[in-house]
């Protein structure tokens, strides 16, 4: 086992995670609640990484933000370090890939309040926050659950983009979805297959505890019938 | 339009999304029904009041408040309001007990208050018992009692109620109409309730305003609005299918009386002089007020409005039988329903005549 390529996927997949949930929150109640033009677009744009290689997503992430750009330079001056082949270039990736991730479920639970319970709360004098976190959050939490879990999950078994972007440099950039592929070139498959093993296991009891949550969420929570 | 002791009043104008072009007003005590058929703007303009919806232009004020107010920029939230609303589906929260969902809109009280208020409302809706479930474990008549709880629990300055009846079963319904008739004797609040339900607006209503395509109709006590609706939209609205075109002949204010020129016939309408002879109008009689006559009780009494009516369809429902009939020299079909025993009476089916009257005090004219 590559407990460093591990550690570093685990730290990845965190980072991820705190970084765009809040992003996912924002983003994701306001496509549920608003109306204006150009949601589509943008919806549709925020879906781009799901149908796109990820190859695809690392070039144009290479290209934007290597050292060739101007975007690369000005970052470099700023902090004093290339974001590429660094971890904060797979950081930046890992969030762009994940947005559909996050946004989609939270979207979807926010949109699943019915605009009733809303109402009723502001006439019951409950303001914004009181709100968003006593009567949203709670009914909204099994899909920022799954968006959570999906985009951590997500982030641990991404590959092409993170090999574009991060070049798979042991220590700094090697997940171990990379260092899996590595093994596999060196032949060491006793090694791959444990990393693999490991992946599949971790995954499914994650995906399992998304489901189990959401749906004791789901019962808790469940919406009156009329 | 202010009405002098009034505690809510209400001008309301805006072209998009939704036209509305309304005009209301509701004092405390009052129950005023909100009467349209679907897409009217009922909804809207009971958000508009309770601050959930901005409406181009207007004015709403309520206990002397201004709520809104778009020439001054005056735009209360809804929070700043202090309204009850209770929607169509109640918008309970459904993570909170019935307990929790009325103490949700008591945070301005300290907290062993806010439960006893709360408790005291439950038991007051007859919800004793049942504090701790939630909404998805009660009934739709709990709910709804666990919705107006939270409503009134607030003491608000208004209680707007977003078709309240439509998610219950008909015998709930009958037991919610009693205990809103109930709770209303001791509100001294205005009541606002939208229905699309006539025989709601005649239970409960003091007045009732009808609505169309965002429009304000008429207002009025409901059974003198089902009576003397002022347009044939309104006619149209309260269900009224007998509408035909005529012109003024007379006025017999002795009796009573407008003489009209319908088809081939004169009719006799109640007496309404504000259409001078030769006046092109329209009149309406509602079912109910066409009278066959009936073998076993004798002929017609003597009077106004004895027709010959020649039968077009019969249409068993039920107890009743729907029928279309012809007035003479008039093509609009005059509709009516009767005991299905009278039909078999008067053996009716097409193309037979029979004689009807058509009740003059309910016969009404408006303009075409």
């Amino acid at each position: 086992m590559d407990w460093p390529a591990l550690f570093l996927s685990l730290k990845l997949g965190a980072t991820t995670v705190l970084l765009l949930l809040p992003v996912a929150l924002f983003v994701g109640r306001t496509l549920a609640y608003r109306h204006f033009r150009g949601k589509s677009l943008l919806e549709a744009l925020l879906s781009v990484p799901l149908v796109l290689p990820p190859t695809v997503i690392g070039f144009y992430l290479l290209a934007c933000l290597g050292t060739q750009s101007w975007i690369g330079q000005w970052i470099e001056r700023l902090v004093g370090q290339t974001v590429v082949f660094h971890f904060s270039g797979l950081v930046i990736a890992s969030v762009i890939v994940n947005i559909p991730f996050a946004v989609q479920p939270i979207q979807r639970a926010f949109e699943g309040i019915p605009h009733e319970v809303r109402d009723a709360a502001a006439c019951c004098g409950i303001g914004y926050w009181r709100c968003l976190l006593t009567v949203e959050f709670p009914l909204a939490w099994p899909g920022v659950l799954t968006a959570l879990i999906l985009s951590f999950a997500h982030t641990l078994g991404e590959f092409g983009v993170v090999l574009m972007v991060g070049g798979g440099i042991p220590g700094e950039t090697q997940t171990v979805a990379i260092a899996i592929y590595d093994k596999v070139q060196s032949f060491d498959y006793t090694a791959a297959g444990k990393m693999s093993l490991f992946l599949l296991l971790f995954s499914v009891a994650v995906l399992g505890l998304a489901n189990g949550l959401g749906r004791r969420f789901g019962r808790r929570h469940e919406l009156p019938r009329l | 339009m202010n009405c002098p002791g009034s505690n809510l009043t209400l001008t309301i104008r805006q072209a998009a999304p939704i036209p509305l072009d309304a005009e209301l007003s509701c004092s405390g005590g009052e129950l005023l029904a909100l009467v349209g058929p679907s897409g009217s703007g009922k909804s809207t303009l009971l958000r508009a009041i309770a601050g959930l919806h901005r409406p181009a232009q207007g004015r709403i004020v309520c206990g002397g408040n201004c709520w809104f107010d778009q020439s001054e920029g005056i735009c209360l939230s809804p929070q700043q309001r202090h309204v009850g609303f209770v929607p169509q589906h109640y918008g309970l929260f459904p993570h909170m007990n019935a307990l929790q969902n009325v103490m949700a809109g008591l945070s301005h009280l300290p907290g062993p208050a806010r439960e006893q208020r709360a408790r005291n409302w439950l038991a007051k809706v007859h919800l004793t018992g049942l504090e701790q479930r939630r909404p998805a474990e009660l009934s739709g008549g709990q709910q709804q009692r666990v919705a107006l709880a939270r409503a009134l629990s607030r003491e608000p300055a208004i209680l707007l109620l977003d078709e309240p009846f439509s998610a219950v079963d008909r015998a709930t319904r009958e037991t919610l109409y009693i205990e809103l008739a109930e709770l209303k004797q001791e509100l001294a609040l205005p009541i606002i309730m939208v229905t699309h339900d006539l025989n709601e607006a005649l239970l409960l209503a003091d007045r009732m305003t009808l609505l169309s395509r965002g429009r304000t109709l008429q207002t009025g006590p409901p059974r003198q609005v089902l009576a003397r609706p002022i347009s044939e939209t309104a006619a149209r609205l309260i269900g009224i299918r007998n509408l035909f075109d005529g012109e003024v002949l007379r006025h017999d204010p002795a009796a009573g009386l407008t003489w009209l020129r319908a088809g081939d016939s004169e009719i006799a309408g109640k007496l309404d002089e504000a259409w001078p002879p030769g006046s092109r109008v329209r009149w309406m009689v509602p079912g109910s007020a066409v009278r066959l006559r009936s073998l076993t009780r004798g002929d017609l009494p003597d009077g106004v409005n004895s027709l010959r009516i020649e039968v077009r369809s019969v249409l068993p429902l039920g107890e009743e039988c729907r029928i279309t009939a012809r007035l003479p020299g008039i093509d609009d079909p005059l509709h009516m329903q009767i005991p299905q025993r009278l039909a078999q009476e008067l053996s009716l089916k097409p193309g037979v005549y029979t004689d009807a009257r058509l009740r003059d005090r309910q016969l009404h004219i408006f303009p075409p």
